[in-house]
């Protein structure tokens, strides 16, 4: 388990459905009604079309390493850094939890695995979107 | 309209120190303003137009021109990240060609070494979905260089070359903050950092600066310097865009160096001598690829044995040292790189690094993060005969 401190994310009303689902264990993307394109990190606005008829997608949580790198100096190391491309499309920056982070490559399957933030002053803040490897 | 000709540098001043206790940033700003005027043979009184970036303390350019002493009608405060300064002298070019200023400066300056800078940026975006993530420039270009490995077959033998050329640069340039030969093994054999890259594939973190001045061409013709004309210029930004579009092996360079070659009417194959961003080794791979010295993919072979070095290989680069080895100041290699193009062109680099007839040179950079999001510049400048 990491020592570093995980920042908290910080609500604002533009993502906090996604930090909602999280808490629930449940990885929510957007998608936009005008150009049918997922995105991620989530906005209002769509960024492929600019269209405002953005809604929340509830991915399945699943995709494959697309690179990764582990730190090896610093608070907190060695862990994980690394893109997730999701099933469902977008690409997402996580860490990546596992026994052993010199077995992780690219293309291996992974699932998310929410992991609780370090609130601003005591216990536990929001989760975030953590992923580990999947076996499949 | 093109800037083909628009602008010459008159200019160039590399601050020596690298490590600056002892003095402030502004300080530091004025002292490099300072010697790039010495170099062209102008005066501050001379200078109508300021660009800085957020390395500039205070309220950037009228907290600056204040402190300089300026009388600036025109300034410009763009940023973005390490190659900020080559994009503008494109902006000074501009300015120069809409008759808004004559006399341009720029200058950079930090003391990353000496005091603690604040590099995280609150309120951006991507802050709440990234910054715990725990990214650093070290697993941010390492994600990149993972992906080109795996794309392409690339390896840290390949890598580690252009660490080596510009060691052997480096022993040549007396204030090099790494003046020492290194050999690939020593670079593979280094602490790893963050997968792939080593220790001594990451730059050097410097305290210092440097300042340019552009100017317009009918100046250039009367100060008693070499004219160093701007051909073309080119600069673009990249990110995941929505995580549709993420592609660690490309870089912004792909789109900034064809825009300068084109408006240059030049070619790769044309060039003398290349300044390369080189804040980590694979950023220099993605921006040769991404330039077109060679095609995608081919970087590692194009760079491995010492094809990078000066007088034996077929592109020089980065005969300070660059950033890997000579200086990297406020973690930005961006002014350095204008300025090494800059005495390649007149002839005055280190004599055993000189370029020979050198009258052609693209200076490039990266700046940001170019495994989360980034921009780039890119200029073309010729030596008038």
């Amino acid at each position: 388990m990491s020592t570093r401190k995980l920042l908290a994310p910080q609500p604002n009303p533009e993502t906090d459905a996604f930090w909602d689902g999280l808490g629930e264990g449940v990885l929510r993307i957007k998608t936009c009604e005008s150009c049918g394109q997922p995105h991620y990190y989530p906005r209002h606005i769509c960024p492929h079309c600019g269209s405002k008829k953005t809604r929340w997608l509830e991915s399945a949580g699943c995709g494959e390493i697309y690179s990764l790198s582990v730190m090896r100096r610093g608070e907190g190391a060695p862990f994980a850094v690394a893109y997730v491309t999701l099933d469902e499309g977008p690409a997402l920056m996580t860490n990546l939890v596992a026994d052993d982070l010199d077995a992780l490559a690219i293309g291996q399957r992974v699932r998310l695995a929410p992991q609780a933030s370090d609130a601003d002053t005591v216990g536990d803040g929001p989760s975030l979107p953590f992923f580990t490897p999947s076996g499949d | 309209m093109s800037l083909r000709n628009a602008a010459c540098i008159a200019g160039a001043f590399e601050h020596p120190t690298r490590l600056a206790p002892d003095m402030t940033t502004p300080q530091l700003h004025a002292e490099c303003a300072a010697g790039a005027l010495a170099d062209a043979g102008l005066s501050l009184t001379d200078v109508d137009g300021y660009f800085c970036a957020t390395d500039a303390p205070g309220f950037g350019p009228i907290s600056m021109i204040d402190y300089l002493g300026l009388t600036a009608r025109h300034t410009d405060s763009t940023e973005m990240g390490g190659c900020t300064y080559i994009q503008h002298v494109a902006h000074a070019a501009q300015a120069i060609a809409m008759g808004k200023c004559s006399v341009a400066l720029i200058t950079l300056a930090g003391r990353p070494r000496s005091e603690a800078v604040q590099r995280f940026r609150p309120g951006a975006p991507e802050s709440a979905f990234e910054q715990w993530v725990g990214l650093t420039n070290h697993t941010s270009y390492g994600m990149c260089a993972a992906r080109h490995m795996h794309e392409f077959g690339t390896t840290s033998e390949q890598l580690a070359w252009i660490k080596v050329a510009a060691s052997h640069h480096a022993q040549h340039n007396p204030h090099a903050m790494l003046p020492k030969v290194v050999t690939v093994e020593d670079v593979v054999n280094s602490p790893m950092i963050a997968d792939p890259l080593h220790r001594l594939d990451c730059c050097v973190t410097t305290d210092g600066g440097g300042a340019l001045v552009v100017v317009s061409p009918e100046i250039a013709r009367t100060l008693n310097r070499p004219v160093i004309s701007l051909l073309g210029a080119g600069e673009a930004t990249k990110g995941p865009s929505g995580g549709l579009a993420l592609d660690l092996t490309t870089s912004a360079a792909a789109q900034s160096g064809p825009r300068a070659f084109e408006e240059a009417g030049v070619t790769p194959a044309d060039i003398k001598y290349a300044s390369i961003y080189d804040s980590f080794t694979i950023t220099v791979l993605l921006q040769l690829e991404d330039l077109g010295f060679c095609a995608k993919g081919e970087g590692g072979k194009f760079v491995a044995d010492g094809n990078l070095i000066s007088g034996s290989g077929k592109l020089p680069f980065n005969t300070d040292g660059g950033g890997l080895c000579n200086n990297h100041p406020m973690f930005r290699g961006g002014i350095t790189k204008v300025i090494e193009a800059v005495r390649q062109l007149r002839g005055e680099a280190a004599p055993a690094v000189q370029v020979p007839n050198c009258d052609l040179a693209v200076a490039t950079g990266i700046g940001g993060s170019l495994g989360a999001r980034h921009g780039a510049a890119t200029i073309i400048l010729e030596r008038q005969s």
